[in-house]
């Protein structure tokens, strides 16, 4: 799970570059979200852990901090 | 580094230089003057496998790579504006199912989309919205089993032929993305005629009045209508349109050397001029570098890159802007026969212009590729 979760906060380092993100932080909250980066976060989770976010992975819960986005992760590699 | 299309990649474009020559091309001007694509064209694309072109073998598609998907784009470009803006607006739609539909959904109409047996439409676009896609008015409430929309969509290309429409609505006041049927009780549709360019894109204004739709028409799920799903539509239809601009300007860099050989001025041809040559060769270079704009998203797809969104609006942008330069300068170097429909640049002129429009608007273009430059440099 650590290393899904580095790999997460070095992807999403890239949109906050002024801001250490903590693993439970609200990244929506911040203010940085837009459509380009939900769909560069989905086509970065597919293609760096080689699995496909399905339609009802669309829950933005699961895209909501690195915690959730490693759990969704996790949960869809061990399934 | 290797920037060379593949020996397979070669073949398939003679393969659609080819049918577009023989079939395409030829009824670019009829279908300009009748404002449609006649029936037996579409079947024609069909019986190729095109309309598939961007789905998986699996729902009966070519499973092409984006490269390959961006040739055929540019050929039907080269040939007729509109009927590439078939291949954009149905892959748009077929694509949302394949990406963000429900098993279901994917295996009951996505081998009917690759076949042709049914042609799909993007309806996002209303009266009182376009740029501004988040504030879409027309509604949906969940009743029982069934969903109930009302509202209006307007400008939806192909929406005259169309048997379903993948169609975004607010749902619990959030942009929720639905597959709609022409022959759902509720809907109906008017013909658009009488536009600028594209004229055989058959658009159509589309009603809902109590539209009712089986509950298992929702795509993605509520909320994630414009983020997720019209966004990876929008992106195929950027990549599309970018590759489209790209033929199209072939065909009017094509028009004008032929002519500036046969047209004679001050006792030579026309190519002798200098100024003439100026544009010949500003043709050159931008045809060029939006086609390398082109393949360098398409590469960036098909690595699953997260950087593809970035560099189809930068493709999608430079191309666009390309098309009506490169188009006015035809034109321009026919005189008044540019003018006229006796030569394909009055067409390709007039054709050029919606490229900056669909889509997304060049200006919502440079305020998106700015903001991202602000974000990362």
């Amino acid at each position: 799970m650590e290393e899904i979760k580095v790999r997460v906060r070095g992807f999403l380092s890239r949109f906050f570059k002024k801001h250490e993100l903590e693993d439970s932080e609200d990244i929506f909250s911040l203010g940085f979200v837009n459509s380009l980066f939900a769909m560069q976060l989905v086509m970065f989770i597919e293609k760096e852990f080689s699995i496909r976010i399905e339609n009802n992975d669309l829950d933005l819960q699961n895209f909501r901090s690195i915690n959730s986005i490693a759990e969704l992760i996790s949960s869809k590699k061990s399934a | 580094m290797k920037i060379e299309l593949t020996p397979e990649q070669l073949k398939l474009q003679e393969q659609f230089q080819k049918f577009v020559d023989k079939e395409v091309a030829p009824m670019a001007e009829q279908n300009d003057r009748e404002e449609r694509v006649p029936e037996d064209l579409i079947k024609k694309i069909a019986d190729q496998g095109y309309l598939g072109s961007m789905l998986p073998v699996e729902y009966g598609g070519k499973g092409w790579d984006m490269i390959t998907i961006g040739l055929l784009n540019e050929e039907f470009g080269r040939g007729c504006s509109s009927a590439r803006s078939l291949l954009t607006v149905h892959g748009m739609a077929a694509l949302g199912i394949e990406r963000w539909g429900t098993p279901e959904q994917r295996n009951y109409w996505l081998p009917k989309m690759a076949s042709g047996e049914i042609i799909g439409a993007f309806a996002l676009t209303e009266p009182n919205v376009g740029s501004d896609a988040k504030s879409v008015e027309t509604t949906a409430v969940l009743e029982d089993d069934y969903f109930i929309l009302n509202g209006q969509k307007k400008w939806i290309t192909m929406g005259q032929i169309a048997n379903i429409f993948l169609l975004f609505a607010k749902c619990e006041g959030k942009p929720t993305a639905f597959i709609v049927e022409k022959c759902s009780p509720g809907f109906s549709f008017k013909p658009i005629n009488g536009l600028i360019g594209a004229r055989a894109s058959m658009l159509a204004e589309l009603k809902l009045e109590n539209c009712r739709i089986p509950k298992g028409n929702l795509v993605g799920s509520v909320g994630t209508g414009l983020s997720h799903v019209a966004l990876s539509c929008l992106n195929y239809g950027r990549y599309t349109i970018a590759f489209g601009c790209v033929g199209l300007g072939q065909a009017c860099l094509k028009k004008s050397v032929q002519y500036t050989r046969k047209r004679r001025q001050f006792g030579a041809p026309l190519r002798e001029n200098q100024l003439i040559q100026k544009m010949i060769t500003e043709m050159v270079v931008n045809i060029k570098a939006a086609r390398q704009l082109c393949y360098h998203a398409g590469y960036l797809k098909d690595t699953g890159d997260p950087d593809y969104i970035m560099a189809t609006w930068i493709a999608k942008y430079f191309a666009s802007k390309m098309i009506n330069q490169v188009a006015g300068d035809a034109v321009q170097i026919h005189g008044a026969n540019g003018f006229s429909r006796e030569y394909d640049v009055e067409r390709y002129f007039r054709d050029s212009k919606i490229n900056e429009v669909i889509e997304g608007t060049t200006q919502m273009h440079e305020i998106l590729i700015a903001m991202n430059a602000f974000r990362n440099i």
